[in-house]
């Protein structure tokens, strides 16, 4: 096939897609109804997936012992009910600190804390927030979505089929014909500009030829200390979502030739409060603390100064901890979810005054 | 001229907002908003919450016009169309009294409050409506029970437009479920409101006159309507 490229799978890409966390699942006490008590089941669950679709190998573990009632499926860690539409693989990053193998964690089907998370009703919500989730990735990178909303129905069913079954080989057949193409692999020789659609460029004839610009979406989980940790066990549990902020924010790169864009840049430009301005000019959308003199409506506000220097003390997509000088392109193109999104999972060390409360 | 302006007005606008450009737009369109629409409570801009990262920079955060309350009458649904839109919170200690008894006089059983956050969206590059219902008990109200609040004809404008429907997501800030107008073709039709005009993007015009372009069009479906005088300001 000359027009679709056929990409081959990486053996990051395969890995990636390969990777599972083992879960104990045990049914909270108030839903045992049977004595004895149900042992935990013992699940493995694909790190690109979520946690609603173990619901089918749960289910006849517990079915006995459960309560009256219809089922409305949660699960919690250590007292925090999950978000299920980030991916397993997001959620054990993030909550665990230090791995935990296998994750404990608590499943419900009775008492669903909607006044806290979004309802569930199966593989369907699920199914909708992946292509949702696709969509606005398509949005990014391409300034519209037509390419998702135009899948036709076989395509949608095996795209969704191949992320429920952890089939690489499926998804690139289907996931290819979207012609998403984010960053061009920094490892190669890169001799015609990729077509990536910037808002602001669409003025080719103005934009310096060698730059390529692109946006990438990125979907960032921040957790903050102020005091440095030795070792992972002894970072803080984080027992409250309040506590992490979620920063749902393309990467806009403006890459010259020569240089390249590494995941510490990235991570960096997406931080630009806590991150001196870098030497990357924006065209279009300006960071905040990236002001010129009289050029907006409004006044420069000081208090867009970066107030202190924030340490990055850990950084982790698909459960790897990357040497910061990675290509961004790289990251991207192996370590992204099958919606398109790369989720990175960062902790912070900041002043007292700084700290996510 | 610097290089940012002297790029904008040579590419031709895409409907779309930059997160700096939004804050410019959400302080001109709350100023407009309390100089044309005293009686309504005012949209007032809060900074990203005390818990989250961004806290520190005030620019980032979201217009929030909360507590409008919607009154609707127990008697006769259909002739007593009296669903109007009323600030609670604007009632004075001495009217409440008075307030009180002309409610009960009016067999008014339901206040529903609703709270809409404008947020925006840097994946879309546009705003976003955010807005939840509740029970003046406090309890959240359901989807169709929200439904029934709203003119047919909002109903109608939602499901026959592509552009303007309604999901249930968590607010980006605040850790919970709410509602929103799905934002993937706002652009399109901020796009047409300002006729493609290139030259209005000169000064800041369009930042300028952009959230009450944008709030005339999504207001619709809530029955929210922008004073005429207010729209006024933007005709060109």
């Amino acid at each position: 096939m000359s027009g679709a490229a056929t990409v081959s799978a990486s053996e990051a890409n395969k890995l990636v897609w390969e990777g599972a966390i083992p879960l104990l699942i045990h049914l909270h006490d108030s839903e045992v109804t049977t004595l004895p008590p149900p042992p935990p089941a013992l699940v493995l669950a694909p790190r690109l997936g979520y946690l609603p679709l173990l619901i089918s190998q749960l289910k006849p573990y517990f079915s006995s012992t459960l309560p009256p009632g219809v089922d409305t499926l949660w699960f919690e860690y250590k007292g925090l009910p999950l978000k299920w539409y980030i991916p397993t693989g997001v959620l054990f990053d993030l909550l665990c600190a230090e791995p935990e193998r296998p994750w404990n964690l608590t499943v419900h089907f009775r008492g669903y804390p909607s006044n806290l998370l979004l309802p569930c009703e199966g593989e369907d919500s699920v199914k909708w927030s992946f292509i949702n989730s696709l969509k606005e990735a398509a949005y990014v990178i391409n300034g519209n979505c037509k390419n998702v909303m135009n899948m036709s129905q076989p395509d949608q069913v095996e795209l969704w089929r191949s992320v429920l079954n952890g089939n690489l080989e499926s998804y690139q057949r289907v996931s290819s014909k979207l012609k998403l193409v984010t960053l061009e692999d920094e490892y190669t020789e890169n001799v015609n500009a990729v077509p990536t659609a910037s808002q602001e460029n669409s003025g080719e004839a103005d934009a310096p030829a060698q730059v390529k610009s692109g946006r990438i979406p990125v979907r960032l989980y921040v957790w903050t200390v102020t005091e440095d940790f030795d070792d992972l066990e002894s970072a803080p549990q984080i027992d409250n979502w309040d506590k992490v902020s979620y920063i749902n924010r393309p990467v806009e790169i403006h890459k010259e030739d020569g240089k390249y864009f590494s995941l510490n840049d990235a991570i960096k430009t997406l931080l630009p409060e806590y991150f001196p301005a870098s030497s990357f000019g924006n065209l279009g959308d300006v960071s905040p603390n990236q002001r010129d003199e009289g050029a907006n409506t409004c006044d420069p506000d000081p208090s867009s100064l970066p107030l202190e220097n924030a340490e990055i003390k850990l950084v982790r997509i698909q459960g790897i901890e990357p040497c910061l000088e990675i290509p961004f392109s790289w990251v991207v193109n192996n370590l992204m979810n099958p919606e398109y999104f790369l989720h990175i999972c960062i902790c912070l060390r900041v002043s007292e005054v700084n700290a996510v409360q | 001229m610097n290089q940012k302006e002297s790029v904008r007005n040579i590419i031709p606008w895409d409907g779309a907002l930059s997160s700096s450009d939004f804050f410019c737009a959400a302080s001109a369109f709350s100023e407009k908003w309390k100089r044309f629409n005293p009686s309504a409570p005012p949209w007032l801009w809060v900074p990203s919450p005390k818990h989250h990262l961004l806290s520190s920079h005030k620019e980032e955060g979201y217009l929030s016009l909360e507590d409008m309350c919607f009154i609707k009458s127990s008697e006769d649904q259909e002739s007593c169309r009296s669903q109007t839109w009323k600030e609670e919170s604007s009632i004075s200690q001495e009217e409440e009294a008075v307030d009180t008894a002309t409610l009960v006089q009016s067999c008014f059983d339901e206040v529903n409050h609703y709270d809409f956050h404008i947020v925006y969206s840097p994946s879309y590059r546009v705003p976003v409506l955010y807005f939840r219902s509740y029970h003046s008990d406090g309890q959240t109200l359901p989807f169709d029970e929200i439904e029934k609040d709203l003119p047919d004809y909002c109903a109608k404008i939602r499901l026959e437009s592509k552009w303007t429907f309604i999901t249930h997501e968590e607010h980006p800030y605040l850790n919970r479920p709410w509602y929103k107008l799905h934002p993937c073709g706002t652009s399109e039709w901020m796009k047409l409101l300002f006729h493609g005009d290139t030259s209005l993007n000169k000064n800041g015009f369009v930042i300028e006159h952009y959230l009450v372009s944008w709030f005339s069009v999504i207001g619709q479906v809530f029955d929210l309507k922008i004073p005429l005088a207010m729209l006024e300001t933007v005709s060109c």
